[in-house]
């Protein structure tokens, strides 16, 4: 009975061929491609070294007052103006402002990437029965796996550095903005949309008239979420080359300086508070027509 | 009606829910009914065999229980539902034979529709709701904004323009919904039980409206209610719906007076007939008595009324030209009113 207490292992040797090949195979695939492909992503680089340049040249106080402004617009809440406006300050005379700085660029590239790729294919998703069947398991694949796992290919294929990074971060904050996309698309109330036939209006008019306006509150937390999940991976994403506030965390681990490990954790939390509120802030204000008096 | 222009001819319309509708549709021909086709074919019969002519600048109502198929039958005027057989004619053209485009073209221009859950876009204002169609068709917003202010006067909602359709009360937001609906000028106005969620008086009050509003637009009408009295009050034609089928249609008086069958005159017994029967309709032969002189359209309650006020126990009725064609008394009138059940019992 030696089969049912040893498990049918692929023989030891068969194994290692095995892996083998799958590493040679994407070796040889990097070899081929790997610059094509860096080559594909370079305006993304350019754009993001231009982005974290500007920020890091834009005088402090005008920053404070440009995320300050930005904070009243979304939020009509003195309280989240003023909280983010002193935050940023502690953040400056802490000494973390650069750092931070690339961390905002990074974040910002991120969010624009999963926009422009989250909201189309939610789009779709919500669109047809069979791309929602084939998207969802990649989705649930992205979602579940490792970080570090997806880290090894991207960083064989493009090595270290701030691309590779920020590919790392999309993959792991795209996710929620597809869902939601998809998912306040859908739950768009049928009779508007029937009426909306009635009156005879296209398919794009539909998208953009009725189905993405009233799907925008679930749209904007797909952004939040997003904002969120791409802030949480940045000190992961800082062990493949990405400059901002995850460098220090990692420096603060290996040396064991709890002070400053706690100080960027804490601007890191700080950030995310920020663009928390004031996203969601901005998200409920879409919502205002829902409120109303009785009903 | 039959010297009344056609608008809209619908000729043996089948619509039958479910996976394989066209094989069932044999069956439905053959006499399967809508109980045997769901219980034993896992299919629903949603309409069967439809024949319906309705009057150009008439108000055709279709009435029913719910389950009869009218807001499956009003949907295949525009086409929201696709038939599994049959035909719908609007001024000589088949709108099931329509592409894509005309139909859009057919949509925004010749029909629009009243839901009677409003369905307006909650995330637009009112003004912005009641230009919908009007941009939809491409017009520049200024020009549609100022078709659309007369209408929106035209409901009496003026000075709500701004408002979101969550602040305002069931019986306002269907003033919207009206108000969207006539700013396309579409000469058919399609209304599935366009007032059936408001409360009793507010729906008098859209009837009343939209009363108005057609003695000067002339627009069709197919108005869908589950309601006889509305039905009586504001049709000029009625179809009645059972399972699918047309099973009697006719003027209000003529479904009152001549109900088809015990189903129609069950629904019809409990009914106030002095405000469904005309004058025309009981007067007898004239005579050299005095009395009033009123029109024969006349409905037999007002006339009961006037009667009573008056010296005389009976009304002479007067046609169109004001000549007096007939004589109507006042037991005449009391017995019109009574309920037929009674009436048998006498
Ligand atoms: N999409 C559908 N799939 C299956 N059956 C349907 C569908 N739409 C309607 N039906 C069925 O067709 C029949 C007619 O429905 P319809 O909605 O036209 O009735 P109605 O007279 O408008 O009723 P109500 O007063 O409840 O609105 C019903 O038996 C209903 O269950
Ligand atoms: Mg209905």
């Amino acid at each position: 009975m030696d089969w049912l207490t040893e498990f049918p292992e692929l023989g030891r040797r068969d194994l290692r061929d095995f892996r083998k090949g799958i590493d040679e195979g994407f070796k040889s695939f990097t070899r081929e491609y790997g610059e094509n492909i860096e080559n594909f992503f370079d305006p993304l680089l350019q754009f993001l070294i231009w982005l974290e340049r500007l920020l890091l040249a834009t005088p402090w106080p005008l920053f404070i007052l440009i995320v300050a402004g930005l904070g009243w617009l979304a939020s009509r809440n003195i309280k989240i103006v003023i909280g983010s406006a002193i935050s940023l300050f502690l953040i400056g005379y802490l000494g973390m402002w650069e750092d931070t700085m690339s961390t905002v660029s990074i974040i910002i590239v991120c969010t624009l990437l999963c926009i422009g790729i989250g909201l189309p294919t939610g789009i779709l998703m919500s669109r047809s029965k069979r791309a929602q069947s084939i998207i969802t398991p990649i989705l649930d694949v992205m979602q579940t796996i490792p970080s570090f796992v997806y880290l090894i290919p991207v960083v064989m294929l493009l090595g270290i550095g701030k691309v590779p990074g920020l590919i790392a971060v999309v993959i792991y904050a795209l996710p929620p903005m597809i869902r939601l996309t998809n998912l306040g698309i859908r739950l768009v109330d049928r009779e508007v949309l029937e009426a909306a036939d009635a009156f005879g209006a296209s398919s794009w008019q539909k998208l953009t008239q009725v189905q993405i306006p009233l799907a925008l509150p679930n749209i904007f937390a797909g952004v939040n979420q997003t904002i969120m999940m791409s802030l949480a991976m940045v000190v992961i994403a800082s062990m493949i080359g990405v400059t901002g506030l995850g460098q220090p965390v990692l420096k603060a681990i290996s040396n064991q300086y709890l002070a400053m490990g706690l100080l960027n954790g804490m601007a890191i939390v700080a950030l995310a508070i920020i663009f928390d509120r004031i996203s969601q802030s901005y998200g409920k204000r879409l919502q205002n027509y829902r409120g109303g008096h009785d009903e | 009606m039959s010297d009344m222009e056609t608008k809209i001819e619908i000729k043996n319309l089948y619509k039958i829910f479910g996976n394989d509708p066209q094989s069932m549709l044999e069956k439905v021909r053959g006499g399967v009914t809508k109980d045997e086709l769901n219980d034993q074919y896992n299919h629903v019969l949603g309409l069967s065999d439809i024949n319906l002519k309705m009057p150009a600048k008439g108000l055709q109502v279709v009435m029913g229980l719910s389950g009869s198929g009218k807001s499956t039958l009003i949907r295949h005027i525009n086409r929201l539902i696709e038939p599994t057989a049959g035909e719908v004619w609007i001024d000589g053209e088949n709108v099931l034979a329509m592409n894509e485009k005309s139909l859009r073209h057919f949509r925004r221009n010749r029909a629009s529709m009243v839901f009677q859950k409003f369905a307006l876009l909650p995330h637009r204002t009112v003004m912005e709701n009641t230009i919908y169609g009007l941009e939809i068709n491409g017009m520049s917003e200024s020009k549609a904004k100022k078709q659309a202010a007369h209408w929106i006067d035209r409901v009496g909602l003026t000075g709500f323009e701004e408002n979101y359709p969550s602040q305002l009360s069931g019986g306002m937001q269907q003033r919207v919904g009206l108000a969207r609906a006539l700013a396309t000028d579409a000469d058919i106005l399609l209304m599935d039980e366009a007032f059936s969620a408001l409360d009793p008086l507010i729906r008098t009050d859209m009837q009343d409206i939209l009363l108005d509003l057609q003695k000067e637009l002339h627009k069709t009408i197919v108005f869908i209610t589950h309601d006889l009295e509305e039905a009586l009050r504001i049709g000029d034609q009625i179809a009645i719906l059972r399972d699918g089928q047309v099973i009697q249609q006719g003027s209000p008086q003529q479904i009152v007076l001549k109900p088809k069958d015990d189903y129609i005159a069950d629904f019809t017994k409990d009914i106030n007939r002095g405000r469904v029967i005309q004058l025309k309709t009981i007067m007898k032969a004239p005579n050299d008595q005095p009395g009033p002189e009123l029109p024969g359209e006349m409905l037999v309650e007002d006339a009961a009324q006037l009667v009573t006020e008056s010296p005389s126990s009976q009304a002479r009725v007067t046609n169109d030209a004001g000549e007096v064609v007939g004589v109507v008394g006042i037991n005449d009138l009391i017995r019109a009113m009574a309920r037929p059940d009674i009436d048998s019992r006498l």
